[in-house]
């Protein structure tokens, strides 16, 4: 079955692009240690908001050279009392291939120093600018993608064995349990999801590795999402549960519990597919709107929300646009996601037609 | 009678769903370590005496249960205490509720006058061209974040200046005349209603397109147009009708989606509306406010859904006739 629907994506022009876009994204996420010209936490004070360096291939007589970029220089203009930058021309700094730049920690275990480009030392290569610590911003967009891309796909492996859980009891036991349950899962749904992730996130205590906070997030947005998903379980398990195949179940002694998850859940299975493929996008924009406001993903730590933060500020919008990439990034990806989401519900589901 | 009868039904029925929430809302709150007046105790301007009757009203020297016991009874009362600031709750709320609901109801206005004719047309022109394209657009929409979105307006409105840049109202708003007032509410609007209008749009015209395919699709749609109907009577008289029924139902949820939605797009444009004052309560941990405006919220939410079903009993013959069971 997953063969055929690979099959049917790759044939619609629009999911096809759409896979080869999440490809190119999680291969350069995966990559993320190499492609980086720097690493996530490196940072150059004298740098503060750089604009995007220049990369030259044509020498000042005019002549092809090796690709060269020259550093920013920070200046103070008293008469306006703003900051200017201008290209140091004074000394050029030549690109690297593959050469040895910042030391890092291949997949966080083999430590390598070859990086995919970068300059010499005293030169500085920030493809996108940098943000206001002198970080580059380029670099912390593949850091920060490992974060947000994955921060969605997390949540709903711990969601979706809650929800089909919850959903298969409730469905199957009926009556004074189904009650209870439902009520409960109903009163969930009654809170605006975003109130509620908000609540959840702020009760998070401060000083956390980087690791726990990243795992509770994971879990405040399953917590926020699993009673939508269980309502609906609940509508497929009642309307298989008094099929042929479950009264067989019963009727050779299999517990109650096995019935749920060995006979009746397998049910859903397309339908799970549709529903997660459809919700990953959205927890990607959770993620990112709860970072934004600073209760997601803290620094130092980089994700696409956490990096819009400064995009708050007007003076950054209008003379800083390089800080704004991580948006982009963010509408490419839900939008690849909700394509192939649309083509596989089409496929799995021909009777719903493209919602 | 009949319809009557369920409405309160229904009312009844939302009565342990809200006290559900509120112990849900109030165990998570209380489950962060935060001394929940602490800036009530910094702030110089509250007395001791006030601070006094919030330790005793919301009985932080006794056990959980009896706190929770103490603030359902004074929510019951109307009595949501004041918030850090020494204001009184009620009143921060009966500001800003009237500003997230006026938000709300004019994206839904706009959604529908926009996303059903889009459906239809959608619909009708199934597997087309425009059909792709629109799919194509509404994903779009779907797809852009919504406080990215804002940033991006606000930037073109400082840029052009065509437009103000947040809040809800000019400052010489009490001054002017009333067709000056609604001018410049509308001036406001104009961006916050533009995000929340294009996220979602997407939504409601696909559901219309895929309603109306069904129907299309139903076995009297075929006799009609068997039996020689023109295509116009067809579907605005036969299809459309049906069509648009399951799409009252989604409006209790485009609501609830607006709520949820709206609270960043209200904090990028400075909207005074229930999102943000919500979203500064928790940054300040400002639990009175956020306890309350929680409830707000899910008040709002159930009212929403129940107005949905209400205006489903009305539109929908079948549903009276079984008695009002959804």
């Amino acid at each position: 079955m997953i063969k055929e629907v690979l099959k049917q994506l790759w044939k619609d022009k629009f999911a096809r692009i759409a896979l080869i876009l999440l490809g190119i994204i999680y291969f350069a996420l995966f990559f993320a240690d190499f492609i980086a010209p720097y690493t996530k936490d490196f940072s150059d004070r004298t740098m503060a908001y750089v604009p995007p360096s220049k990369i030259f291939t044509i020498d000042e007589n005019g002549k092809l050279s090796k690709p060269y970029t020259y550093n920013y220089k920070r200046d103070f203009d008293g008469e306006n009392l703003r900051i200017v930058y201008s290209l140091d021309r004074s000394q050029k700094h030549y690109l690297k291939f593959f050469a040895q730049g910042e030391p890092y920690k291949f997949l966080g275990l083999i430590p390598m120093k070859r990086h995919l480009v970068t300059t010499d030392s005293s030169g500085r290569l920030f493809l996108l600018g940098a943000d206001i610590n002198g970080r580059d911003v380029f670099s912390r967009l593949l850091f920060g993608g490992r974060i947000s891309m994955t921060i969605g796909f997390l949540a709903l492996f711990v969601l979706f064995p809650i929800g089909l859980l919850y959903g298969g009891i409730s469905g199957y036991f009926g009556g004074k349990v189904d009650t209870v349950m439902m009520r409960f899962a109903e009163a969930v749904m009654s809170i605006p999801s975003f109130y509620l992730l908000i609540i959840l996130a702020s009760v998070l205590p401060s000083g956390m590795t980087s690791i726990q906070r990243f795992m509770l997030i994971v879990i405040i947005l399953a917590l926020v999402g699993w009673a939508g998903f269980a309502r609906v379980v609940r509508g497929m398990v009642l309307s298989v549960k008094n099929q042929e195949f479950v009264q067989a179940a019963r009727s050779i002694g299999q517990s109650r519990l096995g019935i749920i998850v060995k006979h009746i859940l397998p049910q859903t299975t397309s339908f799970v597919i549709v529903a997660m493929t459809l919700s990953v996008p959205s927890y990607i924009l959770s993620e990112s709107g709860l970072s934004f406001l600073g209760l997601g993903i803290q620094q130092p730590d980089a994700s696409w929300g956490n990096m819009l933060k400064e995009a708050q500020e007007f003076t950054n919008i209008i003379s800083r646009p390089w800080l704004l990439t991580p948006g982009f990034l963010i509408f490419v990806a839900v939008l690849a996601f909700n394509l192939i989401g649309d083509t596989i519900r089409d496929v799995l589901d021909p009777k719903n037609k493209v919602r | 009678m009949q319809v009557f009868i369920y409405i309160l039904k229904r009312i009844l029925q939302s009565i342990p769903l809200l006290i559900i929430v509120s112990l849900i809302s109030f165990f998570i709150i209380r489950l962060s370590p935060v001394d929940p007046l602490a800036e009530l105790r910094l702030n110089p301007s509250v007395s001791k005496e006030t601070l006094q009757k919030e330790t005793e009203r919301l009985g932080l020297d006794k056990p959980i249960i009896v706190q929770y016991g103490k603030w359902a009874k004074s929510f019951v009362k109307g009595d949501l205490g004041i918030t850090s600031n020494g204001e009184q709750v009620s009143t921060k709320l009966k500001e800003r509720i009237p500003n997230t609901l006026l938000l709300a109801v004019v994206v839904i206005f706009m959604t529908w006058i926009v996303g059903v004719p889009l459906g239809v047309l959608a619909a009708l022109r199934w597997k087309s061209k425009t059909d792709r394209i629109l799919t194509v657009l509404t994903s779009i929409g779907m797809a852009i974040p919504s406080f990215f979105f804002a940033v991006l307006l606000l930037l073109f409105a400082v840029k052009t200046g065509w437009f103000p840049v947040g809040g809800l109202t000019s400052s010489n708003f009490s001054e002017m005349s009333f067709g000056g007032k609604f001018w410049d509410l509308a001036h406001h609007l104009v961006l916050p209603v533009t995000v929340l209008f294009t996220i979602s749009l997407a939504g409601l015209q696909r559901q219309m397109r895929a309603n109306l395919l069904d129907v299309l699709d139903s076995d009297y749609v075929k006799f009609a147009k068997a039996k020689g109907l023109s295509e116009f009577k067809v579907v605005y008289k036969h299809a459309l009708r049906n069509a648009i029924n399951p799409m009252i139902t989604l409006l209790g949820f485009e609501f609830a989606g607006l709520l949820s939605g709206a609270a960043l797009t209200e904090y990028v444009f400075q909207y005074p509306g229930l999102g943000r004052l919500i979203l500064e309560a928790v940054l300040r941990s400002d639990i009175n406010l956020v306890m309350a405006s929680l409830m707000m919220g899910a008040i709002m939410l159930i009212l929403g859904n129940l107005i949905a079903d209400i205006l489903l009993i009305i539109t929908d013959p079948r549903i009276r006739v079984k008695g009002g069971v959804s």
